[in-house]
């Protein structure tokens, strides 16, 4: 990372080095995702790792499912970011493990969702074992972000992303998206 | 994914450009909107390729291969309800599930290259077509090792919900064991995938239940679309001779020491929706082999010329 001299000298370099990839982090850390831009890549769990390595910052970042379109654009928002603020070398890479979960959306994050009308995932259940069937409908025990009413339907699993369920309030009859669990 | 150099200044252009017209956010914004585009990212950046301790190369290479293909043949198959399905949400639903599968092929198909490059279809000096491009768009029929149920026409709803349930149950079992693959990115391929297959074969499931339980007419149409798919699910646990050893090597799975688990839950399914096994005969093998050897229904032609026709047409292009 950086050529130690002398004892004092690396630890001052060591210093600047650490201080100057913290501030690449916190550059890093601004940049928002494409299909959901009230929540940054850091908000989402995805935003893994940024180091600097003989000046260049290094962002590891994982994918939400594996067909997740938006990483692409997600690799060039971080490459503009950062090289708006002054690192112009900048590389991406994928970790596939350990794989992204819903739980890995921050407090801050799952209020963000919220104050945009978008449901944010309850705790995904992890159980060991072989995966179980689950032949009735899926029951969550959530809100309407709109109007705060628990009285919720699910219209589809499957929402306009891979990370979304689709849902219809009866109260005030909005609909609404849902983050799955995953 | 690291190679950010060639395309940057489009990028630092658009960012001030203002448009003009719906259409120019389309155009000049770089190519990052593009599946199949040029200065394309590796999907694997920084993951290390290297093969596992008592693994070989070429045999973890084909049985990335065969589940890839597996991935990649029904995730077009399922895109072809794009636009036609009964209802916005199951349109909706299936889109996403062959995008699921799209994404899990993409990974594959890339180990697949890594792990052996001579498996990759030859293109023309300076094509700008990832590995994982190449193996999907100009390989011939022949060489796709998929099984054969994912290949043949979606038929009606209930065709495609049965396929789905006996494909998402299958692949479920797989993706489950191979979590525990010593090829760690096989390993973790599965691991997403599992969660995703999950859903998948949720879906199915209750469709197929609510098609048995519904009308005379739905249950009528779920029932002659058994006898239209059932007779290719035996294939999915014949084992392949790479199968057999990639799963003594660790790195894959033996399908044939699936089929308990698959028949207990298929068994599930049916009994609450009031249906019986179907007792049909397997589709046999053709010269020997089935889709795992290279042999395929009559319907891979049409679909391979649809998914490869544009790529093929530009071995060169940029898009």
């Amino acid at each position: 990372m950086v050529s130690v001299v002398s004892p004092d000298a690396g630890q001052e370099a060591g210093q600047e080095a650490g201080q100057e990839a913290a501030r690449a982090r916190e550059v890093a850390a601004t940049v928002t995702d494409p299909e959901l831009p009230m929540l940054t890549l850091a908000d989402l769990g995805v935003l893994r790792d940024v180091e600097l390595a003989d000046g260049t910052v290094i962002v590891t970042i994982t994918p939400t499912y594996l067909g997740c379109p938006a990483m692409a654009t997600m690799r060039d928002d971080l490459v503009h970011r950062l090289r708006d603020n002054g690192y112009p070398d900048v590389q991406v890479r994928v970790s596939l493990s350990p794989a992204w979960s819903s739980d890995d959306i921050t407090a801050h994050g799952r209020r963000a969702l919220a104050a945009h009308g978008i449901s944010a995932p309850g705790r995904a259940n992890r159980a060991a074992g072989p995966v179980a069937l689950t032949l009735s409908p899926v029951r969550r025990a959530i809100a309407c972000p709109r109007c705060g009413s628990r009285e919720v339907e699910l219209s589809s699993e499957f929402g306009p992303t891979a990370c979304k369920a689709m849902y219809r309030c009866t109260a005030c009859l909005e609909p609404f998206e849902h983050v799955k669990e995953i | 994914m690291g190679d950010t150099g060639d395309h940057d200044t489009d990028h630092d252009t658009d960012h001030d450009t203002d448009h003009e017209s719906v259409y120019d956010g389309l155009l000049g914004s770089g190519d990052s909107q593009w599946a199949f585009g040029t200065e394309f990212e590796d999907p694997l950046a920084g993951m290390d390729t290297a093969i596992p301790d008592g693994a070989d190369a070429t045999s973890l290479a084909q049985y990335c291969l065969m589940l890839g293909d597996d991935a990649l043949i029904y995730a077009h198959r399922l895109s072809e309800w794009s636009s036609r399905a009964p209802d916005l949400e199951d349109d909706i639903a299936l889109s996403n599930i062959a995008l699921d599968l799209l994404g899990q092929a993409r990974l594959l198909l890339t180990r697949a290259a890594a792990a052996d490059p001579a498996l990759v279809p030859t293109l023309p000096a300076g094509s700008p077509v990832p590995p994982e491009d190449a193996l999907a768009f100009f390989r011939e029929e022949n060489a796709f090792r998929n099984v054969r149920l994912v290949e043949p026409d979606n038929g009606d709803f209930a065709v495609t919900i049965v396929r789905l349930l006996i494909f998402a149950s299958h692949r479920l079992a797989i993706l489950q064991r191979l979590a525990a693959s010593t090829d760690a990115i096989l390993a973790a391929i599965a691991v997403k995938g599992v969660r995703e297959l999950t859903y998948h074969r949720d879906y199915a499931a209750r469709w197929f239940l609510t098609l048995a339980l519904g009308t005379d007419e739905s249950r009528r149409r779920l029932l002659a679309a058994l006898t239209v798919v059932w007779p290719y699910y035996g294939e999915l646990s014949r084992t392949h001779p790479v199968e057999r050893l990639v799963a003594g090597q660790g790195v894959g799975v033996d399908p044939a020491t699936l089929t308990d688990e698959v028949d207990v839950l298929l068994g599930q399914v049916f009994g609450v929706s009031g249906v019986d096994r179907p007792d049909l005969p397997a589709v046999g093998p053709v010269s020997g082999g089935t889709g795992r050897d290279g042999r395929h229904t009559e319907a891979m032609g049409p679909l391979l010329a649809e998914m490869q026709v544009v790529a093929r047409a530009h071995p060169n292009g940029r898009w």
